[in-house]
């Protein structure tokens, strides 16, 4: 994740780079977030500036998808699908405890050392291994409670 | 020495998430090994495929020596050593490893035509795809025959979109073929949100060029010079190999200017979204790419007619595309005859759920969901009870097993209480309860829900707080009729699609399962043990043996007692998360 002063140097550089098309509005958040892992508002306005489209559309835009962030997010993602297989496979349960495990409150994602969020997410699409776990993006089937701990644990340690 | 040697590794989303990407390394590590690199040198080589539809089995490795093909199950890379020292070098398939009969009985009555290619060749590379035929469709529909005789092709060979509600593909085109207009669309529909449905993730992961080929003649037969795939952002294997696909087939002059040399333009972009629900209904679908909030406008006209930035677009699902090519080089009676009346050709289903053999599936029309369920899927794991069929995920229903000699027809389906969907079959069993899973489905279409009409926005919402009523133990008399009557008003009144059909979970649960409703409600009792707070976990005293372990992983500290002595739960302190129960191996906790 970038350092903070470097968000105006690092948007200037993308929006130069991104064509300044209204279609490409979602894939410039996109990149943005894949930068510094969340949509920093300061981002939204230059954004609007630049496309000249009011900031208020971008919000709404961005509030719309869930695959954006307004807050900062932790440096490892944990994605628990919950997907139609792995519900009836038990994930329901298996998120409840991971956000115990984190120590995450209700209403929140992410850790208080922004070391982890927990994101849900609708179908990963490989129900025959359900239930599923993204870590990091990694695929992981026929997840248990105590194998993601594991994982969680080796995560920690710096591994 | 010249055996030609391909090892095919699964790398489909169920074989990554079984550790394909390791089984290949592996085998690509051994390959390149001092011996078998001197041994072989490049007559042997290892590839990543797409999925092979057995996904239960995952990692499925096929092992093609001179054409002789065998396919080993469960493949983990501590197995590479052994498979390439016995079978590649002294030519013995490990028989321990190999699939067995039950592995030909899975595909025996399926017809691949659409998976054909996938889970057969590396998906990226474009000059296997060619030397097997691919683009020759293309070929003839550019050069041979007209647009006109494409449609009558397309519309002949019955062939329905297979996005879930079964528009006949040809009349779309032909309805955009009419008007005139310098610029028309084609965008191809691969929003796949749906909770258990992974077929066209599978179709764009497996078999990127079929759908790009059916796109070109499509906009070779409605007269358009771009367009648009539209997938999600996250679904990161899905858009690398169609952005791979698409930049191969603009070097090779499939793409861009002058395609084949026969005075065709065609440009494809890829459009990645960000990933909602409701973007898989046409108009917001056309909005997200415009730059907009993905919410869909009341369709005063087609999309063919009045689409993207107000011109005739042509959307089609991942599977609809992907079965153009087939359809134009066999000609429509060929698919028209693979299917049943009105319905021509096959149709890809995600099977999961509780049935052994899950994985992805491709059957005739008027196959019936007895024979997906017990000859493909083979039955219900661990020999339980079928309980229900669940089509067509969050906008589908559920079906009993009364119906189950229904055949896959979009007619029949529909009045069954359900809709064809994109293709999601969820296989329930008796530990499964019907309540919770309506409930399930609901809660996601409530909440993917866009807000913009009332009956959708707030009637889902009502229904879903009855719902989480009669799940905890508070309904009330009455209910189960407001649950209908709020479903058919929501169903007669929404804007779009994801309305239209988000109480079809609960309506068709009712309609095949009230008994398990009334037993909710008025019993106060979820008769298979699922719904939490109608449940309540005891020990069985003369079974307990006192060993601790339910103890140990109590996270409430409910279960007290002296070792060798039998345990108790105290059910003011139980919080029903069942750890107790699954730790337990003497099977001493009852759940009721």
């Amino acid at each position: 994740m970038k350092e903070r002063n470097n968000i105006e140097e690092t948007l200037q550089d993308m929006m130069n780079s991104s064509a300044k098309e209204r279609e490409n509005i979602i894939s410039v958040f996109q990149s943005i977030q894949e930068t510094f892992g969340y949509i920093p508002e300061k981002a939204v306005n230059l954004v609007s500036i630049r496309l000249s489209v009011p900031a208020s559309r971008l919000f709404s835009i961005i509030t719309f998808f869930p695959q954006f962030h307004l807050k900062p997010t932790g440096e490892n993602i944990i994605t628990v699908c919950r997907g139609a297989a792995c519900h009836v496979k038990g994930s329901e349960r298996l998120l409840n405890r991971i956000l115990i495990e984190l120590g995450i409150p209700p209403s929140e994602d992410t850790t208080e050392d922004f070391k982890f969020t927990v994101e849900k997410v609708n179908c990963v699409g490989a129900c025959s291994m359900s239930p599923v776990v993204l870590i990091n993006n990694e695929v992981c089937g026929k997840m248990t409670f105590n194998t993601l701990k594991k994982k969680i644990g080796k995560i920690r340690s710096g591994e | 020495m010249n055996k030609r040697i391909e090892i095919k590794v699964c790398t489909g989303i169920g074989g990554v998430a079984a550790g394909g990407e390791e089984v290949f390394s592996a085998f690509r590590d051994a390959l390149s090994s001092a011996g078998i690199e001197a041994a072989y040198g490049e007559r042997c080589s290892a590839h990543r495929v797409g999925c092979k539809g057995f996904c239960a089995r995952d990692v499925l490795v096929d092992i093609v020596i001179n054409g002789d093909k065998t396919t080993y199950q469960y493949v983990k890379p501590e197995m590479v050593d052994r498979i390439i020292r016995e079978h590649i070098v002294d030519g013995n398939p490990v028989a321990d490893w190999v699939v067995g009969d039950d592995y030909e009985q899975y595909y025996e009555k399926q017809q691949r035509v659409v998976l054909s290619g996938c889970g057969e060749a590396d998906p990226e590379d474009i000059d296997i795809y060619l030397k097997n035929g691919g683009f020759d469709a293309l070929r003839k529909a550019l050069v041979e025959i007209a647009p006109e005789e494409i449609i009558a092709t397309v519309k002949n060979s019955y062939l329905r979109g297979r996005g879930g509600a079964g528009f006949p593909a040809g009349l779309k085109w032909e309805r955009s073929f009419r008007i005139k207009s310098d610029v028309k669309y084609v965008v191809c529909n691969g929003d796949e949100g749906d909770p258990g449905t992974f077929k066209d993730r599978a179709l764009m992961e497996g078999e990127p060029y079929a759908i790009i080929e059916g796109m070109i003649i499509c906009a070779k037969a409605v007269g358009s010079h771009s367009g648009y795939i539209y997938s999600r952002g996250a679904y990161t294997s899905s858009v690398r190999h169609l952005q791979t696909a698409i930049d191969k087939c603009y070097k090779k002059g499939l793409l861009g200017r002058d395609i084949l040399g026969a005075g065709f333009d065609f440009d494809l972009r890829l459009f990645k979204s960000a990933g909602a629900f409701v973007c898989g209904e046409a108009t917001a679908l056309l909005h997200t790419i415009e730059g907009k909030r993905g919410m869909p406008t009341p369709k005063f006209w087609s999309a063919a007619e009045k689409g993207l930035w107000d011109m005739p677009t042509v959307v089609n699902n991942v599977e609809t595309f992907a079965s153009i090519p087939g359809i134009i080089l066999k000609g429509a009676s060929w698919y028209k005859n693979l299917g049943i009346e009105n319905n021509g050709g096959t149709k890809v289903f995600a099977l999961t759920g509780k049935v052994k053999n899950t994985g992805l599936i491709e059957v005739r029309f008027g196959t019936s969901l007895r024979e997906i369920i017990f000859d493909i899927g083979g039955g219900i794991e661990g020999g339980r009870r079928f309980k229900a069929i669940h089509i067509g995920g969050p906008s589908g229903g559920c079906m009993s097993e009364e119906s189950l000699d229904i055949e896959i027809d979009y007619e029949q389906i529909a009045s069954a209480g359900a809709i064809m969907g994109s293709g999601g079959l969820i296989v329930l069993d008796e530990n499964d309860c019907i309540v919770n899973t309506a409930k399930f489905f609901l809660e996601f279409t409530q909440a993917e829900s866009c807000g913009k009409c009332t009956p959708c926005r707030v009637g889902t919402k009502r229904m879903l707080e009855i719902m989480e009523r009669i799940t905890a133990g508070e309904g009330r008399e009455g209910d189960i009729e407001l649950l209908e009557e709020l479903g058919h008003y929501i169903k007669a009144t929404s804007l779009c699609g994801l309305g239209m059909t988000a109480p079809n979970p609960v309506l068709s649960t009712i309609r095949y399962f009230r008994h398990e409703y009334e037993a909710h409600v008025q019993g106060k009792k979820c008769p298979a043990a699922v719904c939490k707070s109608l449940i309540t976990f005891t020990i069985l005293e003369d079974i307990c043996k006192g060993c601790g372990s339910c103890k140990r992983v109590c996270p409430a500290d409910a279960i007290r007692g002296i070792r060798k002595i039998p345990h108790r739960i105290d059910p003011g302190l139980c919080i029903k998360c069942g750890s107790c129960f699954e730790v337990c191996k003497f099977k001493a906790i009852l759940k009721a």
